[in-house]
């Protein structure tokens, strides 16, 4: 009998070419987006006059650079409009299909991908950004690399990899109402630290993990970079077939069951061992917000921020003290008690439909104590919102609604917090600058953002959805 | 890409964990081209103030540090996003190899790629370099990627790299010249995949 397997074994072994003595392995590539960073791999195509050797497994979008405010039909910046070009050339010329800024199918790639039905069950995934990991959830091996490593996909349709160290990180229970993807998944990176998975390949098991969503899924495969993963993935059940039927670019009819069949094989077999396990009770996963300059600073909403004299590890208390300095906290203050300037909801992490409807359930017949931008995942996703009223919800709430893009998670489109600015994020890093120079961030759910917006200071979004059945 | 076999140089203490890609490289810069020079925006937030004078509590502002060939810092250095031009901008400011107790893995995956070596060593190993360099400066350190050797002071430090990566920096190898010697392999490998997975195949164009 053959030896039980990992999810991320099987995986493994089905697209690897050879493996080296020294170890490393070539693997195939079944899916490789671009975006417009990925003009520095195009560039040393360019250098070797080399062609992209499966144009038809190579996809691009144009996300990073956008407009996410006012009109799109001129990019009145010259810098932006020359990025957002340079792909619409770079895919022109070596003929890959784009998702480009005219296109009502654009938006953020890690949106986009699973959106068209382009990211199945199985596949190899790489893409020039960390969070390609968000792929995982369907049960892809996805992870980012970096433009010497897009180059070599671009001309070989491979990459070199070694086997990573296998994790489970198993969350049972049943979630808490108010309590989302978004929680569950900033509660494990605090509890194993942002480098706790470092050099593994994470599987995300467990009935919690099975009840959430595609789009829960989605949060929390995205978000497994923050823990330092090389990707995550959720093993493909009845969730995943019934999101991706249908969807234009996956197996249709006869040869999308036959697919299911194969999909259905690659869970995780009993008795498979992993590397490192880790457990979580889902019914003890509070909302958490982050109160520092990294995703592990995150607790509880019902918690105060750490005091670094109470810290007895002399380089901790350095971490804390600069931390809470960066981001204006006193030690030792109640997390709600610190009053926001501003709210985004949006990034790859949360601006999918699912998201925009837990934000705007808070948001409905309320108003927004600061003002925010809303930037929907991609613009079907934003049609969508638009055809169920939730577009309504949110500008009458006094928040601007926007287009799809990276937008103010990242800042360089423009989109840019204020220095000194504290922001309410749906979005993945709240590293210093991130969201712009100076810049504050509180990472949460959308369901916390839209609180945050509603009271004006972090808060528990349990008590206003309480307040609303009453 | 340069080969990397062995470096004296200064070193400079940058005692953060957690310095991720976004300190090293705001995300502003990331439509500069190369030429246009990543060096001297490397760390720039870290290293400017808003009005783009010196803070001069920067470690690599101190005269004495200005022109480290070593970076010494603290866990998980080069977390965060995936963008090479954080190595770009380490390479090109002068610096050719980082010490920490951990990195970002894409972040170690493009310093290989760059010639950019990546020593791995204790957390107590680390803080005692930084705290060896904050007592005398111009200490200067020796890398030895052959041996797999820190020399500090009077000090010899072993630290890890992944095997294939050393090979990789010693002799300079290119990723793309070694995959070229595989071609037939990656040809065969195609055909069987497309019949042992044909849903793995993208529809159409749309």
């Amino acid at each position: 009998m053959n030896q039980p397997q990992t999810i991320i074994d099987k995986l493994w072994s089905a697209h690897e070419i050879l493996r080296r003595d020294d170890g490393e392995s070539l693997l195939w590539v079944d899916r490789h987006y671009v975006h417009e960073g990925s003009f520095h791999a195009f560039g040393k195509l360019a250098e070797r006059r080399a062609e992209v050797t499966e144009p038809g497994l190579t996809f691009g979008v144009a996300d990073h650079y956008v407009p996410t405010r006012g009109s799109r039909r001129n990019v009145a910046n010259p810098e932006l409009a020359r990025m957002v070009r340079q792909l619409e050339e770079n895919c022109a010329r070596h003929g890959i299909k784009l998702f480009g800024l005219d296109d009502p199918r654009q938006g953020i790639v890690h949106v986009v991908g699973p959106e068209q039905g382009l990211t199945l069950p199985g596949l190899l995934i790489v893409c020039g950004d960390s969070h390609t990991s968000t792929h995982g959830a369907l049960g892809a091996y996805a992870f980012g690399i970096g433009a010497s490593e897009v180059a070599h996909v671009l001309m070989t349709q491979t990459i070199w990899q070694k086997n990573p160290k296998r994790m489970r990180v198993s969350v049972d229970g049943v979630l808490p109402s108010g309590i989302s993807a978004k929680d569950i998944v900033l509660a494990i990176i605090a509890a194993i630290g942002a480098d706790g998975a470092t050099g593994c390949a994470v599987e995300f098991a467990g009935s919690a993990i099975r009840a959430l969503s595609m789009e829960g899924r989605l949060t929390l495969c995205n978000m497994s970079i923050e823990a330092g993963a090389r990707c995550g993935v959720v093993a493909p059940d009845a969730v995943t077939f019934a999101y991706l039927k249908r969807r234009p670019y996956a197996p249709t009819a006869a040869a999308f069951e036959q697919a299911v069949e194969a999909w259905s094989q690659l869970a995780t077999d009993e008795g498979a061992t992993f590397d490192h396990e880790v457990a979580l009770n889902a019914a003890k996963i509070a909302p958490i917000v982050t109160w520092g300059t990294s995703p592990q600073d995150a607790l509880p909403i019902d918690a105060s921020a750490p005091d670094p004299t109470r810290e007895s590890n002399p380089e901790r208390a350095q971490y804390l003290r600069e931390a809470l300095d960066y981001m204006g906290i006193a030690p030792g203050k109640k997390l709600t008690e610190i009053a926001i300037d501003r709210v985004f909801i949006g990034s790859c992490t949360n601006a999918r439909i699912e998201d925009l409807r837990a934000a705007a359930a808070v948001l409905a017949g309320r108003a927004s104590k600061v003002p925010g931008l809303v930037s929907p995942g991609s613009s079907l996703v934003k049609r969508q919102a638009e055809d169920e009223g939730l577009d309504r919800i949110f500008r009458e709430a006094g928040l601007e609604w926007g287009e799809s893009g990276c937008s103010m998670c990242v800042g360089i489109n423009g989109d840019l917090v204020k220095p000194g600015e504290r922001c309410a994020s749906t979005t993945n890093r709240n590293f210093r600058g991130r969201q712009g120079p100076g810049a504050r961030t509180h990472l949460m759910s959308p369901a916390m953002v839209a609180a945050a917006a509603v009271t004006g200071h972090l808060a528990d979004v349990r008590e206003l959805l309480g307040t609303r059945r009453a | 890409m340069d080969k990397f076999t062995k470096l004296t140089g200064t070193a400079c203490p940058i005692s953060q964990s957690n310095l991720n890609t976004d300190q090293i490289l705001p995300a502003r810069y990331l439509k500069w081209t190369r030429a246009m020079g990543f060096g001297k925006v490397l760390f720039h937030d870290l290293r400017f103030d808003a009005e783009g004078r010196e803070k001069p509590d920067f470690p690599l502002n101190k005269p004495v540090w200005h022109k480290s060939t070593i970076v010494v810092s603290a866990r998980n250095f080069g977390c965060g996003s995936s963008r090479e031009a954080a190595v770009y901008a380490l390479y090109d400011f002068g610096v050719r190899c980082v010490i920490a107790p951990s990195f970002g893995d894409i972040f170690a995956g493009n310093a290989v790629q760059n010639g950019l070596l990546t020593a791995v060593v204790t957390d107590q190993e680390a803080a005692e370099i930084m705290e060896s360099l904050a007592q005398m400066p111009e200490l200067p350190v020796t890398v030895d990627l052959d041996q797999q050797i820190i020399l500090s002071g009077n000090r010899t430090y072993k630290f890890r790299i992944d095997p294939i990566r050393r090979m990789r920096l010693l002799n300079g190898w290119d990723d793309l010249a070694l995959t070229e010697n595989y071609r037939d392999r990656i040809s065969a490998f195609k055909v069987e995949d497309k019949m042992k997975r044909p849903w793995a195949a993208a529809r159409g164009q749309l």
